[in-house]
């Protein structure tokens, strides 16, 4: 187990200034995560047109792995399709709960980094809250009431 | 090894921490490639042979029900439980054998006297007293009694050091309070309460007193008689012991007119579908067959933390905090949460470099196990504005050399995070 392999240089520079750590104007989704089990909170706001995300930002409190996580997941979401983003989601947590998203590597692009996640099983949850938060944000219609 | 430390300097005869570490098993292996450095034992102690021995044995020889049949095995089962309970009796110094229920543990215990003391006894209007700094396990089943019953609960601040006061204790006190809940030791801070004195004010108002005494039980010594609290709720797990079992005190007078927490066996005297004769003290409280080996494993528990000499103990686990304090303050970017004058085992910190979580991880895997997180204590964390801390607690087998590994983890979160 080496600790490199988890606190990658990426994942420790987005942990300490994440990307888009700021509410999108305008925005029409919203979603807050939650980890009871370590008090990680973040909420997320999106701008969604169409099926398009055209604009996501973060704010958050908690560890490097669950904000570098979010912070990767904005900038790898911004632009991209409803299909597209579940695609990648798919693929970023079969990665760091199994060996078989290895091959897929490449699909992820700088989300790769958080590969080393699959060896530390109690920091998973840590790695896919800025994700579940996002499908929270997405599944959210009210989050439309938000649009200011 | 400690030849060098100053504890061994300062009690070289009544405390000999090196042989104290040989009696337990789990203390002796590799984590990670590197010498477990357990730094723990808030959350749960280790347990010593002896304590696995018992309970062994309990599977292996004497495996039967208890206070029930009159085959042999069910005889020796049945007389060690009934030791293990005075063992407890003996340990906290109730008054009677009958004035300890076993429970599976310190949150049974607290949901017993909730469930059953408090339904039967509060009403609209009253007021149940806990303090900011308790564990969840002496708040929400409070919460839920007043819930209930529409009693009131009225919370006593702590300080920024993590104590409580008997000035703030005496202005949340009234003459609606009928209750009052709170810990003997803080499990996220270590900050020791001054009960004996509070359970005096409480009673002068003539409100009945629960001590969570889970943190307490291994660190400071519990006399029931002299603390004079109404009830005394602990567990074997944080005493060396098993977990799934632990205790509940209570004075005779008030378990005697508690009705039953939960029916079943062992329970009763006679049943009718009419009418229900309920045992008499404390088995009226013990409804089901009971953690028997649990039961006989913290007796054994209990044995073994009363065969050295408690003062001895205390000093040695002080010294180590000490300097766990002194260390941990000499690091860089390092802040202790909960500075209590005369706090026990319990160091909990935050870094300007890393979250507790990643702190976690990162001493983790040089050996080093410390908790982090809320501690089950969220008030205790929104008092002092923070979502976790990371936490170090001692036992009785700590010694200056597993901080020192403690503080060299912690520089490699500094040249990891810096």
């Amino acid at each position: 187990m080496d600790l490199r392999e988890l606190y990658q240089e990426v994942i420790l520079d987005h942990g300490k200034h994440p990307r888009n750590h700021r509410f999108p104007e305008p925005h029409n989704r919203e979603g807050r995560g939650y980890n009871p089990l370590c008090g990680d909170k973040i909420t997320l706001r999106l701008q969604l047109d169409g099926d398009k995300i055209t604009d996501v930002g973060f704010i958050g409190q908690g560890c490097a792995i669950s904000q570098a996580s979010c912070s990767t997941m904005t900038e790898a979401i911004k632009g991209k399709t409803l299909p597209e983003v579940q695609a990648l989601f798919s693929k970023f947590h079969t990665m760091v709960t199994s060996d078989e998203g290895a091959d897929d590597l490449d699909a992820l692009g700088k989300l790769a980094v958080f590969a080393g996640v699959r060896e530390f099983p109690m920091r998973v949850k840590c790695a896919t809250l800025g994700w579940h938060t996002l499908n929270q944000a997405l599944d959210d219609e009210s989050g439309e009431a938000t649009t200011e | 090894m400690t030849e060098a430390s100053p504890i061994a300097a300062a009690s070289p005869a009544a405390f000999d921490v090196q042989r104290v570490r040989e009696d337990f098993p789990a203390l002796h292996q590799d984590v990670h490639g590197k010498p477990l450095v357990y730094l723990d034992s808030a959350a749960t102690s280790l347990k010593p042979q002896s304590v696995i021995d018992a309970v062994t044995e309990v599977y292996a020889r004497d495996c039967s029900n208890i206070h029930r049949a009159v085959h042999l095995l069910s005889q020796r089962a049945t007389a060690r439980f009934e030791e293990s309970r005075e063992k407890v009796r003996a340990f906290v110094n109730a008054a009677k054998k009958s004035e300890v229920v076993f429970t599976r543990g310190t949150t049974e215990a607290i949901n017993l006297v909730a469930h059953s003391w408090g339904r039967a006894h509060l009403r609209e209007g009253d007021e149940v007293l806990v303090t900011e700094l308790e564990h969840h396990s002496n708040i929400v089943p409070w919460q839920i009694l007043c819930q209930q019953t529409g009693a009131t609960l009225v919370v006593v601040p702590m300080t920024d050091r993590g104590e409580v006061l008997r000035e703030a204790f005496e202005e949340q006190l009234t003459e609606r309070t009928r209750f009052v809940a709170m810990a003997h030791v803080s499990n996220a801070l270590g900050s020791v309460l001054p009960v004996a004195e509070l359970i005096a004010l409480a009673h002068d108002r003539g409100a009945v007193v629960l001590l969570d005494g889970a943190q307490a039980m291994s660190h400071v010594d519990v006399d029931v008689q002299a603390l004079d609290c109404d009830f005394y709720a602990f567990s074997g797990h944080k005493l060396y012991g098993p977990t799934g079992i632990g205790a509940l005190y209570g004075k005779e007078q008030l378990l005697e007119g508690m009705p039953p927490y939960q029916g079943g066996g062992d329970m009763i005297r006679s049943v009718t579908f009419e009418e229900t004769l309920y045992n008499e003290l404390p088995y009226k409280f013990e409804a089901g067959t009971p953690n028997i080996a649990g039961a006989i494993g913290l007796g054994a528990a209990i044995d073994y933390f009363a065969s050295f000499d408690m003062q001895a103990v205390h000093a040695h686990e002080n010294a180590v905090l000490r300097y766990a304090t002194d260390a941990l303050e000499a690091v860089p970017g390092v802040r202790l949460v909960g500075t209590a004058p005369g706090k026990v085992a319990v160091l909990s910190f935050l870094m300007d470099a890393a979250h507790p979580h990643d702190i976690g991880t990162i001493v983790d895997s040089e050996g080093v196990a410390i908790r982090t997180g809320h501690h089950c204590a969220q008030p205790v964390m929104e008092h002092f504005d923070i979502a976790a801390t990371a936490r170090a607690s001692l036992g009785i087998y700590n010694t200056t050399d597993d901080i020192d590994a403690l503080v060299g983890a912690l520089r490699k979160v500094q040249e990891l995070f810096g």
